[in-house]
């Protein structure tokens, strides 16, 4: 009786195993190894001609945040560095607050839509996504530029002189960037605003609260865990953007993504790119575990 | 005193146009439980959520104290309501809901703390006061939904068809509660219900709704024993309609003859508008008595008897095919007396039934 429930224990565990062997073989091939490469190849020198040679180095690591001055040696912070770091966080913050100033009401007018033209308005905000991101990014390029759509309509309204230089700069790799993302802000509020009981709202109003009370007092409350989420999923993916800065910030106002690009490309310092990679990741790291622990803080409220 | 006069609500345009309030006019008086009865569709909740201020009218007025209340928005009106589902904010525990209307006015802390007290003591959930909403039971919900509205203090608590989520036997105990605190309070109740049983044993007054109309207003007695019209009496309570016609009127009484041949009067003559010739006798089950066949004044056929603990329902079929109830309580020399199959008379005492207009 026992053998014959160890043996199906043992079954089952196989079978467990198995089911999870596809996921496990990607996560190993696709994600640790290649993440292990780079924290190797952070501590290599850089080869001469790209690559790496096989000597151990600290290196990589000192320029992340400091150079030495190429004559006299001195040691001072890496400003280029830090600056490009300091752009990426701000314009992801910013990106990330803009999302959520638009994608908010959005998600708040879809949810509140008859369920049938839901799916529609959905379906809206969806198609952009499902597009090429180059080509997303040229089209805001379109529009920006020097003699582009509303520059032209601009001048033709006589509102402006001049062109607006909107282009190559942090504003543009901004905009970009927010019509890039706001789908991933949307989708996540606008699913838990979907299970939002509105009959709150009608008890808030019946109680005496504003429309303003109402929404920092009961429907932003319960729809927090939305915002976080899609507030995660818009900062992450900005702070490693590529396309959208060098496309839109036309070079000159690089961020993450750019320099470690440059490091693997033109900078042929490997070792460096690794070691920039993997400081992103830790700074993504720090932005996940403060997720965490203000979603732990919602969960342990729930429960008493 | 909430007077809501001539007030009309159109859903839609065109042919497609639903009047959910057709024209309805009704005075509720202060420190009354009134409730708002009838089918669903009725229009019932609609008048309700126009008086807390969820729908607009199309027309007409609605007075809360003398003051027209219609251009306010709901959070400016005096009125709370208990909601069906209860609606209570989920991120918040049991006294922070019923705190959150008292903050909302603006009431400094301390004045705040002792009426959420007061309420839970009310309510008796004080042991509770700390849950999540969640976490507590559905009659519990049911306290602290009524314990939120009835904090503010308004002038009228307005009740959404409360009890339909609870059990029959928490029903029964809440219909006691909610008299209890309505007596306790002083404030006016608007109660919502399509169960007759809660509007007749909770209210002061009943108004009977049907298709975006009000047909009747009155007391529990008035609505049950002298309902003014077929819709009516068919809704409340069971009731045999008999074809007969009207041989003599006298002030509110009538002499009729029934469909057997026999006579018997009846009243609601003045108010029914009937004249002389056909009309229809509204009769409760309850007061009409079975006998031996050739004792009463309709002779019929015994085709059920339905056993019911307390009493016995007879279904008669009477000699014109038309059918007839009677409830007879099962007093003991009642047992055994008759059985299916029999033939059997009904007798009706003089004045009884009620003459109405279709």
């Amino acid at each position: 009786m026992s053998d014959l429930s160890a043996a199906r224990r043992a079954t089952e565990r196989r079978n467990r195993w198995l089911l999870l062997s596809p996921a496990l073989l990607i996560l190993i091939f696709a994600a640790a190894g290649p993440l292990l490469i780079v924290v190797v190849y952070s501590f290599l020198t850089p080869g001469d001609y790209g690559g790496v040679k096989p000597d151990f180095s600290w290196n990589a690591w000192f320029s992340v945040v400091m150079e030495r001055d190429f004559f006299t040696e001195e040691l001072t912070f890496a400003d280029a560095h830090l600056s490009i770091f300091w752009r990426s966080l701000k314009l992801s913050l910013m990106t990330t607050v803009a999302a959520f100033v638009f994608g908010f009401p959005t998600a708040y007018f879809i949810a509140t839509r008859p369920k049938r033209s839901r799916d529609a308005w959905m379906l809206l905000i969806m198609i952009p996504f499902w597009t090429n991101l180059l080509i997303r990014t040229f089209a805001i390029m379109e529009l920006i530029r020097a003699e582009g759509t509303v520059n032209t309509l601009l001048l033709w309204l006589g509102i402006i002189d001049a062109p607006i230089q909107m282009l190559f700069t942090e504003f543009s790799i901004m905009l970009g960037m927010v019509y890039v993302y706001l789908p991933l802000m949307v989708l996540p509020i606008y699913a838990s605003m979907e299970r939002f009981d509105f009959s709150l709202v009608e008890a808030g109003y019946d109680l005496y609260a504003t429309r303003w009370k109402v929404l920092s007092k009961v429907i932003f409350p319960l729809v927090k865990p939305g915002v976080i989420a899609g507030s995660i999923l818009v900062f992450v993916p900005c702070l490693g953007a590529y396309v959208t800065p060098r496309v839109l910030g036309g070079g000159k106002n690089l961020m993450l993504g750019n320099l470690i690009e440059l490091q693997f490309g033109q900078g042929r310092n490997w070792p460096l790119g690794a070691a920039l990679s993997l400081t992103l990741l830790a700074i993504v790291m720090v932005a996940l575990l403060f997720y965490v622990r203000a979603a732990g803080q919602d969960g342990e409220k729930s429960h008493g | 005193m909430i007077e809501i006069e001539n007030v009309t609500k159109i859903y839609g345009e065109g042919k497609s146009a639903f009047r959910a309030l057709d024209d309805v006019s009704v005075t509720i008086k202060d420190n009354e439980f009134f409730t708002l009865l009838g089918p669903s569709g009725c229009g019932k909740t609609t008048l309700l959520r126009t008086i807390a201020g969820f729908v607009d009218p199309s027309s007409g007025s609605i007075r809360l104290g003398g003051k027209d209340i219609l251009q306010s928005p709901p959070y400016k009106r005096p009125v709370n309501t208990v909601f069906q589902n209860y609606a209570l904010f989920p991120h918040m525990t049991v006294a922070q809901n019923i705190a959150f209307g008292l903050e909302m006015l603006g009431k400094p802390k301390r004045e705040v703390k002792a009426t959420v007290e007061e309420m839970l003591e009310l309510v008796r959930m004080t042991p509770m006061a700390d849950r999540q909403t969640g976490q507590i039971s559905g009659g519990q919900q049911q306290r602290v939904a009524l314990a939120r509205a009835l904090a503010p203090r308004p002038q009228v608590l307005l009740l959404d068809e409360p009890l339909s989520a609870l059990d029959f036997k928490l029903r029964k105990d809440m219909q006691l509660e909610l008299k209890r605190l309505q007596t306790e309070t002083g404030i006016t109740f608007v109660f919502v219900t399509h169960d007759q049983e809660e509007a007749l044993t909770m209210s002061d007054r009943i108004a009977v709704m049907n298709a975006g109309k009000i047909r009747q207003i009155g007391g529990a007695r008035d609505i049950y024993d002298q309902p003014a019209e077929r819709f009516v009496a068919d809704f409340i309570g069971d009731t045999n309609f008999l074809d007969v016609e009207v041989l003599e009127i006298t002030g509110d009484a009538a002499r009729v003859r029934l469909a057997g041949g026999a006579e018997t009067t009846a009243r609601g003559a003045a108010e029914a508008g009937t004249g002389m010739g056909a009309a229809t006798l509204a009769t409760r089950p309850e007061h009409a008595r079975l006998v031996p066949a050739g004792q009463g004044v309709m002779e019929g056929l015994l085709s059920q008897v339905v056993y019911f603990g307390t009493d016995t329902h007879y279904h008669v079929t009477l000699a014109d095919g038309a059918a007839f109830t009677l409830r007879q309580q099962n007093t003991p020399d009642m047992a055994h007396a008759f059985t299916q199959g029999d033939r059997v008379g009904i007798h009706l005492a003089p004045g009884v039934g009620q003459l109405l207009k279709d």
